[in-house]
């Protein structure tokens, strides 16, 4: 037993390993690209800080450096950050401290200022957690079974993250300020070549790749006519070949029912219409804000 | 890209990330928010790598870095290791512009 579970932690902590590395040569490559693109020093090294998103880094710089506007590279970063939202959602209870309550024994013994501690370290710990929720520490944290080992996974492969993350950038930057003639070196070609490395995965499913396949031709039909940075915006107009197959289905069948139901109105006025009980409240629900 | 950009960038991806600590038990996502987010991020990625692969300002690129993002894309379905994608690209847009080719 003892075995299995040191065996089980070792493989974890080889996969982390993995997993920062591979991020480490990605932040490389931003630090590199961003720099010798003609960027200075310190915004990379601001933006892995700061934001600490490796996509959005990169496609937010891609946006300057095609000659974008700062305001349409943070609207290209924040759309893709967006799926931090479910993912923050998915870890909440992982960024919790480990409770280790010593059941309610004696409740006047708790002083106000301990209870004040813990809440204290308890927003501590949420606020710095979520900043390390990334893609790789989600998928970390949520292959776990049992709590404490989510816990252990997500905050491990987070901060080990940040730190690779951060020092990958620094190097990156020092080695792509060396280099004067990027374009000479390829480089230019190096930034889609992360951009598609980083995309791949996700391509597996049919959707997906269908709403990026559409994205891209419009991006590209767009740059001759748009400010740059916008067609990249433009290009989230993809999403809609997600809705093709369903909406008119959707639409067919109610428009259908609907006719059916004004011939029965239309023949015997005494039918109940059922029709809209049913359909009403399927229709109106699943805000967001639920409660 | 200016400093106020970074901060504004890191602002709001931050409150992405604090959302579901802060709200865990009052926020649900319907699984169609979720899938539209994750395609949104990955029809970018996508969209910028079709363009910076083969634009510059309003018009193409040349042939040399499109040629480097091709073997790229090829060698990332083949699931080569990301460096040896990287190197490729450059590589290939390299020899290619040494060769002649803008």
């Amino acid at each position: 037993m003892r075995s299995l579970w040191r065996t089980t932690e070792s493989a974890l902590l080889r996969d982390v390993a993995l997993v920062c590395l591979a991020d480490a040569l990605v932040g490389a490559a931003f630090g590199a690209t961003s720099v010798a693109g003609g960027l200075p020093w310190w915004v990379p090294v601001a933006m892995s800080l700061l934001v600490f998103a490796g996509g959005s880094q990169i496609a937010a710089v891609g946006v300057v450096l095609s000659g974008g506007s700062p305001l349409a590279a943070v609207a290209a970063g924040a759309v893709l950050n967006a799926r931090l939202l479910p993912y923050g959602l998915a870890v909440a209870d992982v960024i919790e401290p480990a409770v280790v309550e010593p059941a309610v024994v004696e409740p006047a013994v708790v002083e106000p200022a301990d209870v004040g501690r813990r809440v204290g370290r308890r927003w501590l710990t949420r606020l710095i957690g979520a900043h390390v929720v990334t893609d790789e520490s989600v998928a970390f944290a949520l292959r776990q079974a049992d709590p404490a080992r989510r816990r252990a996974a997500f905050w491990m492969c987070g901060l080990t993250l940040f730190v690779a993350w951060n020092v990958a950038v620094v190097l990156g930057v020092l080695a792509g300020s060396l280099i004067k003639n990027t374009n000479a070196f390829g480089l230019d070609a190096a930034f889609p070549a992360v951009l598609i490395a980083l995309a791949l995965p996700a391509l597996a499913d049919r959707r997906p790749r269908l709403a990026a396949g559409t994205g891209a031709v419009i991006a590209v039909a767009l740059t001759p006519v748009l400010p740059a940075g916008l067609p990249v915006l433009a290009a989230l107009g993809g999403l809609a070949t997600d809705w093709r197959p369903r909406r008119p289905l959707a639409r067919r069948r109610l428009t259908r029912r609907r006719l059916t139901r004004r011939r029965l109105t239309r023949r015997e006025r005494t039918v109940p219409r059922r029709d809209d009980a049913v359909l009403a409240p399927s229709q109106t629900e699943q805000p967001i804000g639920e409660r | 890209m200016p400093l106020t950009a970074i901060v504004a960038l890191a602002g709001i991806t931050y409150g992405f990330r604090l959302v579901g600590p802060l709200c865990r038990d009052r926020v649900t996502l319907p699984p169609a928010a979720q899938r539209l987010f994750t395609d949104g991020a990955t029809v970018l990625l996508i969209a910028l790598a079709a363009t910076s692969a083969l634009t510059a300002g309003h018009g193409f690129a040349g042939w040399a870095r499109p040629a480097g993002a091709g073997v790229a894309a090829v060698l990332a379905a083949r699931r080569a290791p990301f460096p040896v994608i990287v190197l490729a690209a450059a590589c290939t847009t390299a020899l290619l512009r040494l060769a002649g080719l803008p």
